[in-house]
């Protein structure tokens, strides 16, 4: 079934995110938009659900550290626990200060790198992969919005999509 | 203009008396001689008298003892050359010498706790002003709508320090013995303090005390007066007047700050020391200012009078509540982490005695002051949720509070703490005081600054 989207180019962030506006108020759908850089605000105005990576992150983070207290009380306490300068091993709490540089560090570790894997896997980003750019000048200074034809008039979207600002309109066969 | 309503002048007054009475109590209460320390021991259910062992005696033989002095051991003879009356004599001085110990610490105990009230509700008003210097100093865009509330906070900044500044000065005339390196019968028979007593003498001590005073209240001063005038001025003049004093005051601030540390704080424990203690003192006396100002200004604004304070204002405070109460945690780690982890015996008893003596208060504030801020302050939605700071604050306000009293108390009352009539009156006291003193100063000035060319960017500060 090919469905055709209608690619807006425009020139300006404040423009694309009046345009953003116009079009969800007229109830087409926006398909994708192509930025060059974080336009603050975008995601408001587009109706994006908030970003649930800091809860991962804070998942990751209790990970680290019962990994850290698991790993050193096995290995401090309970496999081979040896008097070493003096430092109490009867028990992890008694020898807990020591421990807790690295409880902190692999709490972090964990948190860091398994929020950017995440991330990484969650929007797709690998080495190797296909750019997905419909127009080279969207990483440059040109702000693409793709809105869904569906069953709408062609005509009208283009008239629409040409008052909200947009400097060129095409009609694209998506695949 | 914001007026102070009768009801939390009658609240404050009402604190104020209360406190007092109960000040006057504690203070009558304390014991005066070792007559009734010895009355005040044996009537205490939960401690026995404790036995202080001679020379040469064993746990054992302490443990013989106590079954009475005529008991003779059967399996273990106690051999010495002395005669029943001697050992007799000997234990009535050992014992004597403990009663002398109680007593001081029960005598110390009222003063400690007003020194511990005292310095809290000061250091509050130290630490707002030294966030008031940063907001300037940093040039900071979303702040100025909160500059009066600083700047109310700060007034009890003059009669705190001048309430520090008698507290040390009676130290000082020996109305107390708060301060051991004080009394000079001790340091006759201390070599460590003598050696310190170049730093550590009493008239030296004041003057520093009075130099910090007055360097702090002169900045205040010239602060504030600098604010009111920048309302009415045509130009930024006196703006840039008070960020320069700003700069100036964060120069002063942090060397004054860190000595008013070793002087008022460490040196309680005159045999031990530090580096980072200034710091310590600093991130306490930081977090609970930050913590103030939210509180002060969710207040003021639940009564409708800063219309202009939103959710992010609320929000950026109580991200810096969150930060610096795990930055006071990293310096309170670091020193324990440290000292723990080399045992080095001169060094080691601070924390010995912290541990032993103070267990659930010591680690209890550090619960307080890391956990509860960290998980309830780590959601984004719950910085603008004001109900959610405020307890989050009660619970900093209260932990910084035990800091303070964990810091004093060791070297002062010792084992004979006691979270009692005293100190729950002294916080009273000074609580009235702070809330009278700085909710009157707020009426003095309109809530909003009108010429602070941050102004605007401040009323549409949006996060």
């Amino acid at each position: 079934m090919a469905s055709k989207v209608i690619q807006a180019i425009y020139t300006d962030d404040d423009l694309l995110l009046q345009a953003v506006k116009q079009v969800r108020e007229a109830r087409y759908r926006i398909g994708e938009i192509y930025t060059p850089f974080p336009v603050h605000g975008l995601d408001k105005a587009m109706g994006l659900a908030p970003t649930r990576l800091a809860i991962t992150a804070f998942i990751y983070g209790l990970v680290g550290l019962s990994v850290a207290i698991a790993m050193m009380n096995f290995i401090m306490i309970e496999d081979w626990p040896m008097d070493i300068g003096g430092k109490p091993s009867f028990s992890f709490l008694q020898n807990m200060p020591s421990f807790v540089p690295i409880m902190f560090e692999l709490t972090v570790f964990f948190a860091a790198h398994l929020m950017v894997f995440t991330f990484f896997m969650r929007s797709k980003l690998w080495p190797f992969k296909t750019a997905e750019n419909p127009d080279v000048r969207t990483t440059d200074d040109h702000f693409l919005m793709e809105v869904e034809v569906a069953n709408h008039n062609t005509e009208d979207l283009t008239d629409f999509l040409f008052n909200t600002g947009a400097s060129e309109i095409k009609l694209i066969d998506n695949k | 203009m914001y007026t102070l309503s009768s009801k939390l002048k009658l609240f404050s007054i009402i604190l104020m008396v209360v406190g007092l009475l109960g000040l006057v109590y504690g203070f009558i209460a304390a014991p005066s001689t070792i007559e009734e320390v010895r009355e005040l021991v044996a009537h205490d259910n939960h401690g026995e008298a404790v036995e202080m062992p001679l020379t040469g005696q064993t746990e054992d033989e302490l443990e013989d003892d106590a079954k009475g002095f005529d008991y003779v051991p059967s399996e273990h003879q106690v051999e010495t050359e002395r005669t029943d009356e001697e050992v007799h004599s000997m234990a009535e001085d050992a014992e004597l010498v403990h009663l002398e110990h109680v007593l001081h610490q029960l005598q110390n105990k009222p003063w400690a706790a007003v020194y511990v009230a005292a310095f809290f509700f000061f250091m509050i008003a130290l630490g707002v002003m030294a966030f008031y210097a940063v907001q300037y100093a940093a040039q900071a865009g979303w702040s100025p709508v909160l500059f009066r509330v600083m700047e109310g906070i700060t007034a009890y900044l003059l009669p705190g320090s001048i309430i520090m500044f008698i507290l040390l000065a009676l130290s000082g005339f020996h109305i107390n013995h708060l301060f051991v390196w004080m009394d000079p019968e001790v340091v006759a028979h201390d070599e460590i303090i003598q050696n310190k007593s170049g730093y550590l003498n009493v008239t030296f001590f004041l003057i520093r005390a009075a130099i910090y005073i007055a360097g702090w209240n002169i900045f205040r001063y010239f602060m504030k007066k600098n604010s009111l005038k920048q309302d009415d001025a045509t130009d930024n003049v006196f703006y840039k007047k008070n960020f320069k004093l700003a700069a100036g005051f964060l120069v002063f601030f942090i060397v004054t700050e860190s000595m008013m540390a070793w002087d008022w704080i460490m040196s309680f424990d005159p045999h031990w020391f530090s580096t980072l203690f200034g710091w310590y003192v600093f991130s306490s006396m930081f977090v609970s200012g930050i913590t103030v100002i939210a509180l002060v200004s969710i207040y003021l604004k639940s009564r409708g009078y800063l219309p202009y304070v939103n959710d992010s204002h609320i929000h950026d405070l109580a991200k810096f509540m969150f930060g610096i109460s795990i930055f006071w945690t990293y310096l309170w780690f670091s020193q324990f982490l440290l000292i723990w982890y080399s045992n080095i015996p001169e060094e080691v008893t601070y924390f010995v005695t912290r541990i032993e003596d103070y267990g659930l208060v010591f680690f209890g504030m550090v619960a307080l002051n890391f956990i509860f801020p960290l998980l309830l302050l780590m959601n984004s939605d719950f910085k603008r949720v004001n109900w959610f700071v405020v307890m989050t604050g009660i619970i900093i306000l209260f932990g910084h509070y035990l800091d303070v009293f964990v810091m004093v108390m060791p070297a002062t009352v010792g084992e004979s703490w006691f979270i009692g009539i005293s100190e729950l009156s002294a916080l009273a006291l000074f609580g009235g005081l702070f809330i009278f003193v700085v909710f009157n100063s707020l009426t003095k000035a309109p809530l909003l600054v009108k010429r602070n060319p941050f102004r605007k960017e401040s009323e549409h500060y949006h996060y």
